[in-house]
């Protein structure tokens, strides 16, 4: 910020902030990282381990084998499929909510923004409770099996990160997209032409944006997977098979105490979960910074 | 084909609309009919159980309670260290020291939650083969846990209301010779309460439904009241969570989809209110929506 950077005496001990407000400061950096300190060190035996090697595609707790690899890729799978889904579909409300010229319908573009704002705040555990009394029994009658599956995770996951991803999609567009009507709408172009054919081919880094974010989401949410995926550890061959992701592994492994190496495991998968949700974090950084230094448009 | 793209395209909202309402109304048909006094507190007379006379076995008043107490202590215990940390990013810190804090903030916020509630697990155990061999998972755990995962939310919408205030304010009120640190006590923080109070709403609501921290942190389902800090609690998501799974009849399952339908309600019942608060907040501020508070 100019503004306050102007108003910044150096070396002034009256621009000095209160002891309490340092102390905060501290505090809150410091506990991040204690966190990933500590979530770094806890995994390390697990990582290291020869007798119980994390690194294997076999979870059989009572033979000895605690890997993790299947809990893996079924979270990369999952968020994945996730995003296949929402991605789509996200971008789609996005051109809706941009471009709809219809006065009549006016009333329901501004409602529409209220409902995604709310929709961000649904309870993952609320959705999960609804899907698993409705979404599974209509999988159950349409596939056959317990109807807890890959796929119908996948469904609620997309559902619980699409209004996420509009929302980071219509940062980036609205305003560009406002520059560009006074001049575009002079030429004859509609603001769907302007927003697809002008801006859209333009703004790879917003879509990259919400992208990322969205996968960030789907690699941790806990509850939707936990509740409807099955939780069998093995490696989802098939939309309709059931699956275990890593965050519902560490729901599982910390409620249902099995012992010494199944700990080690839990804690080799929560340095997977941090170290993914990391590079997406980093990612984030990375494209937000791209977008401020590159085009204006 | 160009008449019906507008359609086509209508057809992507509608679907949403479509899938919201269909779990909507299916939520309300279930449970709709389960909210009344008897949900809450079984069979028991309310007053006892408000007061903690009577246990209640058949209702959701000890979740509830404890859901209260998880959500009070957990901004008790975040609101300095938020408050802080948003004041200094957005009054102090030099650009570097602002990069380094925003950095950990963003890393904090994207941190899944059961990845806190990991970390409050690893801590107890820790303590337990250290120095401490009696600790074990509780409300405060929890709370802890909780508070880190709405620090972000209270550091970034705290400093996006100290940056919508006008520069003007700032520099009448350095210009008339007050300190900087009274400047920012005294005048831009009381401007900025409404801003303030729409983040703390906003965080209230996320330590409300979050279910993945208190899962691996000390929640259970048979606790009764809170009794302390150092103890087990129950609490509404949690309830949630275990009747889907452990549900013995059908009258389990109307009071899950009570306690669904009752934490929906509570969560949009605060994010509304922080949305107002923080459009009215920003409206008086012209607008200016300053960058750089990441979330």
């Amino acid at each position: 910020m100019p503004g306050s950077k102007l108003l910044t005496l150096p070396h002034d001990k009256d621009s000095e902030a209160d002891l309490w407000i340092k102390a905060a400061t501290v505090l809150a950096v410091l506990a991040v990282i204690a966190l990933c300190a500590m979530i770094v060190v806890a995994a390390l035996p697990a990582l290291f381990s020869q007798t119980h090697t994390p690194f294997e595609w076999v979870w059989q707790p009572y033979h000895g084998h605690f890997g993790i690899l299947p809990m893996c890729a079924s979270s990369l799978l999952l968020a994945l499929s996730a995003l296949i889904i929402a991605f789509p579909w996200a971008l789609g409300i996005v051109i809706w909510h941009l471009t709809e010229e219809e006065p009549a319908l006016s009333w329901a573009r501004k409602a529409f923004g209220l409902f995604i704002r709310l929709l961000t705040t649904v309870p993952t555990v609320v959705l999960s409770f609804a899907a698993v009394f409705l979404l599974t029994p209509l999988l159950r009658t349409a596939f056959g099996g317990t109807g807890m599956c890959l796929l119908g995770a996948t469904l609620m996951v997309s559902l619980l990160i699409l209004p996420t991803m509009v929302l980071v999609m219509e940062s980036g567009l609205a305003q560009p997209l406002e520059r560009l009507c006074p001049q575009g709408l002079a030429l004859g172009l509609s603001r769907y032409q302007l927003l697809c054919h002008c801006l859209l081919p333009q703004s790879r880094t917003t879509l990259l944006q919400a992208a990322v974010l969205g996968f960030g989401r789907a690699c941790g949410d806990t509850l939707l997977p936990l509740m409807l995926a099955g939780n069998a550890p093995r490696l989802p061959l098939h939309l309709t098979d059931s699956t275990r992701t890593l965050s519902a592994h560490m729901a599982l492994v910390t409620a249902n105490e099995v012992g010494g190496a199944a700990y080690n495991s839990l804690f080799a998968a929560g340095l997977f979960l941090l170290g993914t949700t990391l590079c997406v974090t980093l990612a984030l950084r990375r494209l937000a910074r791209a977008k401020s230094s590159g085009s204006t448009v | 084909m160009k008449r019906l793209l507008p359609w086509l395209i209508r057809l992507a909202p509608l679907l949403l609309v479509a899938v919201c309402a269909i779990l909507l109304v299916f939520l309300l048909q279930q449970g709709l009919g389960s909210l009344s006094p008897t949900l809450l507190f079984g069979n028991v007379p309310p007053l006892q159980a408000i007061l903690g006379k009577a246990p209640v076995w058949e209702g959701l008043w000890p979740a509830c309670a404890g859901t209260f107490c998880l959500v009070l202590l957990t901004q008790a215990l975040a609101l300095l260290p938020g408050l802080g940390c948003g004041i200094y990013l957005a009054e102090y810190a030099s650009p570097k020291k602002a990069a380094t804090i925003s950095l950990a903030m963003d890393i904090l916020a994207g941190t899944p939650s059961i990845v806190m509630g990991l970390f409050g697990f690893t801590l107890i155990v820790c303590l337990r083969q250290s120095f401490l061999p009696n600790a074990n998972t509780s409300l405060l755990l929890s709370a802890a846990c909780l508070s880190l995962l709405v620090l972000p939310v209270i550091v970034s919408s705290c400093c996006e209301a100290l940056r919508a205030l006008p520069r003007d304010l700032r520099i009448t009120a350095l210009a008339l010779g007050l300190k900087k640190r009274t400047v920012v006590t005294r005048i831009l923080l009381p401007q900025a309460s409404q801003g303030l109070a729409a983040g703390l709403i906003l965080a209230l609501a996320r330590s409300a439904e979050d279910t993945a921290v208190i899962m691996l942190t000390g929640a259970v389902a048979n606790a009764g009241l809170p009794a302390g800090l150092w103890d087990k609690f129950e609490a509404l998501p949690f309830a949630i969570y275990y009747t889907a799974g452990e549900y013995q009849n059908a009258q389990d399952l109307t009071r899950g989809f009570g306690a669904a339908l009752l934490l929906l309600l509570l969560s949009i019942l605060l994010v509304l209110i922080a949305h107002v608060l923080e459009r009215r907040y920003l409206r008086q501020r012209q607008g200016t929506h300053a960058a750089g508070c990441s979330r």
